[in-house]
């Protein structure tokens, strides 16, 4: 591999010479036509063979190819959809699609299709399609409407959601997103998603981090809630047509490929045990993030990347696997059983005010719980965001306040028991609206925050940490979202398209709703077009039973362990290994040490977990060791891109490469890739394969919140 | 068919017939204080109410809207019960906010019917059955007192044990009141969030002066009871 | 934040919370067709600050130590907001804490050496898959019969074409909220499903949206939420009562005055 860069370098670095001669020549004697010319087929010829070249890298697998359209930024999307291919209604009904996952992109995904007449296998792990975690999405969708005259564009969504992720994301997918979040308000607002409005009866926007307009719709502080509801209902009204049929309580393990295309999956019914298997022309994965690798996350508990490393094992490209994003506002740590942490929405930034004692002796006595943080005179907090980000405050982006959170912290100016929390104080709200503007705006939030703390947050200061929520990487998919198994999509956060290194605040939803109402019904014509003449396969082809033998293999081996260990317990570990040595400050020791550290829990795992009950039985215990054994897989792939990617950008941060000021620095001539991960078979290292990130329409710069 | 076949329709029926029942005790109290006021009014009411057409054809109607709500009650309870699955909860807590009554309406019906039972054979028995046999040809010896309502009533409160009877009775009518008037209104579709307490408290209003006035007549003619002799049903 | 320093964390942790000692009283059931029993389990020194489920949790890694089954139960966000857990806690849906779920309420509700029964849900219409799991189902089915907009993706107005009030609004998104766990049906003594067909109902009938097709849809929720074998509402108010997101029994009246209205124009 190695070998072909070089080449490829060589070839370049002659053609620069070539017209450097050329122009020089122009120069020393004066202009001459015959000196204009040969210049200009010098670079020609020289531009054809880096283009040759880079194809054969492509070929080669080298470099991996995101076919992203050509022309403006701005007609990339329209153009595509005017040259695609299309199916035509007879044949739809022809077409069966497996959509696996019911939250945002895999419900909206599976409606869509359903409309238009395509025959639509969808399955859930839940008891019903509608609790998928979307659900628990609090805060807002970000969309280019400008109602509120503040200068929103669709230009600026994708510049800020570009910036935001720190120049690590396609240029064409960013864009089409911020062209189509205008459609979704529309659809979602017809769909009777009861949106927040203003007295006048038109939409409500408040601000959310990272922007310096209002830009996002919600519905109190349940957003994810409606809009989830929304695709739900539209999905619901899709079963009862009988376009789409229902799998609830049915788990994913596995993708079944056919001469090189997905053609079904082998799923589990997790109430009866039984191994299932089912066909489609096309199978489409929604099955959301990995950040329960990390155990502890904002994560619902059934969250998994179980699907993902399924298909990632069979040929998908794992992309950006070590972007994860950490929220600033979530609620600490509180013992030893805590199962999970849960989020305080961001858009409590808009309002509410981030600080740590000025004093460190003030900070000890609040640790050891001799002071509240009313105590604290005004003239002794650090509102450290504010003092050092004066431009956006308290709402710089999510993983800028996490670093500073956690620098502070570090320091020693925790202000909690653990010393690992902040104050979010809304005390100035409070007296500059009145207590009812905050409860109308943040009421369920505060009752929440109440409930679980047992502290009134309208009287003390409410005490936040990050915690993982995101994850920015996932299957690396092309502009059609096609991943790099041909028939194979994969939407919303399982993919890794979108974000980059870091994803703003409204944008997941956005995402998520935006590929599967508007983007994949689409391009997956574009695939299915050439199908129509595929009848539908018999699931007893030795492919489907190979599948199926495996996944049984594979439970068998589990329940025959019968070690001594919970699967939670060895999670658990998993997860303390990944928040200390690949969390939010990473150094190459650290994740030299976690890989080593992670092939020991693997070790414990497939050694001594103890999975009581039987297989043929509504079993969590297996279904859990059947996810802990993909987490494993995914933290040590976490660990393995955050080594090789030696620079610090968005979620991010390898402490080697910082700004004196502690700023992420970025190692654009060398990292301005998606790092695709290539699976070589158990026990061996994944290949890296990188999809260059050429910006052509904006320039790169350092991210700058200051001013 | 939908009153049969839906829950809210079945509902409807339990609604309507329950206020139309409601109305007709606020007319039947509203004539029993008259008792208080006037004796000789009173007995001019019930000889209005004798065996003449309209007071036959009401009584028709009353006891058919009677049947169709007990008949609802009986119907609606069974499939409510069979809805609650074979198990039953272990531990159950009462939840506050919700009324007892509204949990015990069926009790407190077959409490009220009960006692409308003893009401029918203590009055309408002695009353207007005993005008329309009488006009049916059948010779009775009590047709003189037949309009005498007031001699009934004096008959029957100056015996203690009916006065309690008829109070206990009448406190199962007030519990079924209060939860069944708002509750019709509510089934019919007439209630919000903003007028939910008022209808609750138009409810208590309704039922408590409905039942207040049904208790002063009680009340009244059995404390006049004491006042003189000694009534005969206690003698014998 | 080391291990290490995350280790002392907790040993601090623990000399600060307070504890209690709990005995449980679990209904077990292997199967839809078995036959269930309460089971009685004691837990000791259970963090106040946990919240049920994670007591829950630690119950099931007790029993795994004994190399038992764990008890199944229904769970998911554990932020309060997906409707999964579902469990029926000393005779209260979701526990005995107000507007919460399960996965919300806390230990410190409970006392030192309190006895706390906890049962699936008890209704025809959720019949119990194991232990605590019961099958909800029917509410995607009452959902399925009409509770949505009928509108296909794309082709549709701008969002600010239509103004709708913001008190209309704000109570569309108070019935909204709804998050179809089922405590309403699992605390009524009718069995009756009014409170969450209701929501819907009145979510989309407040919104011009909705209100198209409105008759339409109150007509078809109710029958099919009649034909799963639901009660009849008898308007009690436990289900509101109970309701984790304080959903308002006055959607009920709507839900009549929809359904009246739609049946006497047929």
């Amino acid at each position: 591999m190695a070998k072909k860069t070089e080449e490829l370098k060589d070839t370049a670095m002659e053609a620069t010479k070539k017209v450097v001669r050329a122009v020089k020549k122009k120069v020393v004697d004066v202009v001459t036509d015959e000196a204009t010319k040969e210049a200009v087929e010098a670079v020609k010829t020289a531009a054809k063979k880096v283009e040759k070249a880079v194809k054969k890298a492509v070929a080669d697998e080298q470099y991996v190819d995101g076919k992203v359209p050509e022309g403006p930024l701005a007609e990339k999307w329209t153009n595509y959809k005017a040259h695609q291919k299309l199916v035509n209604p007879a044949n739809k009904r022809r077409l069966d699609i497996i959509v696996v996952g019911t939250g945002l992109a895999g419900a909206s995904a599976a409606a869509s299709l359903g409309e238009m007449g395509f025959n639509v296998l969808n399955f859930c792990i839940q008891d019903s399609p509608r609790r998928a975690h979307s659900i628990a999405a609090q805060g807002g969708i970000n969309a280019a409407k400008n109602y509120q005259n503040d200068g929103d564009s669709v230009y600026r969504l994708f510049y800020d959601t570009i910036k935001g992720g720190d120049y690590r994301a396609r240029e064409a997918n960013v864009y089409r997103l911020a062209e189509v979040s205008n459609n979704i308000i529309d659809q979602c607002v017809a769909q009777g998603v009861p949106f927040a409005r203003e007295y006048g009866g038109l939409l409500d926007n408040r601000s959310f981090g990272g922007a310096q307009v209002s830009r996002t719709f919600y519905a109190k502080g349940q957003t994810g809630q409606q809009l989830l509801l929304g695709a739900y209902s539209a999905l619901s009204r899709q079963i009862k047509k009988g376009t789409v049929k229902m799998y609830s309580r049915y788990e994913m393990l596995d993708v079944v490929i056919i001469d090189g295309r997905a053609r079904g999956i082998i799923a589990r019914n997790l109430v009866t045990g039984r191994i299932e298997r089912f066909f489609a022309h096309a199978v489409v994965l929604g099955t959301g993030g990995y950040g329960n690798t990390f155990f502890l996350s904002t994560n619902a508990m059934g969250s998994n990347g179980s699907a993902a490393v399924q298909i990632y094992k069979k040929g998908a490209y794992f992309a950006n696997p070590a972007f994860a994003q950490i929220h600033p506002t979530c609620i600490p740590v509180h013992g030893e059983f805590q199962s999970k942490l849960t989020l305080m929405s961001e858009s409590l930034r808009n309002d509410g005010r981030i600080w740590v004692p000025k004093k460190l002796e003030d900070a000890k006595r609040l640790q050891r719980g001799e002071i509240k943080g009313r105590d604290i005179p005004e003239e002794d907090r650090d509102y450290y965001l504010e003092r050092r980000y004066p431009a956006f405050g308290n709402l710089v982006p999510r993983d800028v306040a996490s670093r500073a959170a956690k620098e502070r912290c570090d320091a020693g100016y925790g202000v909690n028991s653990t010393g690992l929390a902040v104050f979010l104080d809304f005390s100035d709200a409070i007296n500059r609206l009145g207590k009812e503007v905050v409860a109308a705006r943040y009421g369920n939030l505060f009752q929440m925050y109440e409930k679980i703390v047992d502290e009134n947050p309208y009287e003390e200061p409410m005490m936040i940490f990050p915690a993982i929520h995101y994850t920015m990487g996932g299957i690396w998919v092309d502009y059609e979202l096609q991943t790099s198994i041909k028939g194979l999509f994969c939407i919303g956060e399982a993919n890794f398209s979108d974000h980059g290194a870091n994803r703003l605040g409204a944008s997941a939803l956005m995402q998520g709703l935006a590929d599967g109402y508007f983007v994949l019904p689409y391009t997956i014509q574009n695939y299915l077009a050439d199908q129509i003449q595929v009848p539908r396969m018999s699931t007893d082809l030795p492919e489907f039973v190979e599948a199926e033998k495996a996944v049984q293999a594979k439970i068998d081996r589990l329940m025959a362990i019968q070690g001594q260990r919970s699967v939670d317990s060895i999670h658990r570990e998993l997860g303390l290994v990944m928040w200390d040595f690949v969390g939010m400050g990473r150094t190459k020791q650290s994740l030299e040490t976690a890989l080593e550290k992670i092939k020991a829990v693997r070790k414990e795992f497939w050694s001594n977990v103890f999975i009581p009950g039987d297989k043929m039985d509504l079993n969590v215990e297996l279904e859990k060791a059947l996810r802990l054994a993909d987490f494993i897989e995914i933290g040590e792939l976490m660990a393995r891109d955050a080594l090789n990617r030696e620079e610090s950008c968005g979620g991010h941060f390898r402490e080697e490469y910082q700004t004196p000021e502690g700023e992420a620095l970025r190692q654009d001539d060398k990292f301005s890739y998606v790092s695709c991960w290539k699976y070589n078979g158990e026990d061996k290292e994944p290949t890296l394969l990188k999809e260059p990130l050429d910006y052509e329409f904006v320039t790169r710069q350092t991210r700058n919140y200051k001013s | 068919m939908w009153l049969i076949n839906s829950s809210i329709g079945r509902k409807l029926i339990m609604s309507i017939s329950g206020a139309a029942l409601v109305l007709f005790l606020l007319f039947h109290a509203t004539m029993n204080l008259v008792a208080i006021i006037s004796e000789d009014g009173y007995n001019m009411i019930c000889e209005f109410l004798g065996a003449n057409w309209y007071a036959l054809v009401g009584t028709v109607g009353l006891a058919v809207l009677v049947l169709v709500h007990i008949l609802y009650a009986f119907f609606i309870t069974a499939q409510n019960y069979r809805a609650r699955g074979n198990k039953r909860y272990a531990v159950s807590t009462r939840q506050q906010d919700v009324e007892w009554a509204s949990k015990n309406m069926l009790v407190l019906g077959i409490i009220i019917v009960l006692g409308i039972g003893l009401h029918l054979f203590n009055f309408w028995y002695k009353m207007q059955f005993t005008e329309i046999m009488h006009s049916a040809g059948a010779s009775i010896n009590d047709i003189a007192k037949a309009t005498d309502g007031v001699y009934w009533i004096k008959q029957t409160f100056s015996c203690p044990v009916y006065v309690v009877l008829y109070l206990v009775w009448l406190g199962a009518l007030w519990f079924h009141l209060t939860h069944g008037v708002w509750s019709a209104l509510h089934t019919l579709g007439w209630n919000n969030n903003t007028w939910m307490p008022r209808v609750k408290c138009i409810s208590n209003i309704i039922s408590t002066l409905v039942v207040l006035m049904f208790v002063s007549v009680v009340i009244y003619y059995g404390l006049a009871s004491l006042g003189c002799c000694g009534s005969s049903c206690c003698a014998a | 934040m080391n291990l290490l320093l995350v280790k002392q964390e907790i040993i601090n942790l623990k000399k600060m919370e307070k504890t209690i000692n709990i005995t449980l009283k679990v209904w077990r059931q292997a199967g839809p067709k078995a036959k269930g029993a309460f089971e009685t389990y004691k837990l000791e020194n259970i963090s106040t600050d946990s919240s049920f489920l994670e007591m829950l949790d630690v119950l099931n890694e007790q029993l795994i130590r004994e190399r038992k089954e764990p008890v199944a139960f229904d769970h998911d966000c554990r932020e309060g907001i997906c409707g999964m857990c579902s469990l029926y806690i000393n005779g209260h849906p979701h526990g005995p804490d107000s507007a919460v779920t399960t996965c919300q309420l806390h230990m410190r509700k409970f006392k030192d050496g309190d006895t706390i029964t906890v049962e699936p849900w008890r209704s025809a219409a959720f019949p119990v898959i194991k232990d605590l799991m019961v099958n909800r189902n029917a509410f995607d089915q009452i959902i399925q019969a009409g509770g949505y907009v009928s509108v296909n993706t794309g082709g549709v107005p701008d969002a600010n074409a239509i103004p709708i009030p913001k008190p209309v609004a704000d109570e569309a998104m108070d019935a909204a909220s709804c998050i179809g766990c089922g405590a309403c049906v699992a605390a009524c003594k009718n069995g009756s499903a009014m409170l969450f067909v209701s929501a819907k109902v009145s979510q989309l009938a407040l919104l011009p949206q909705g209100k198209v097709e409105a008759a339409r849809r109150a007509k078809a929720m109710v029958a099919k939420m009649d034909e799963l074998g639901f009660g009849n509402c008898t308007n009690t108010g436990a289900c509101a009562a109970e309701c984790p997101k304080s959903v308002s029994l006055s959607n009920i009246a709507r839900l009549n005055r929809e359904f009246i209205c739609a049946k006497l124009k047929d």
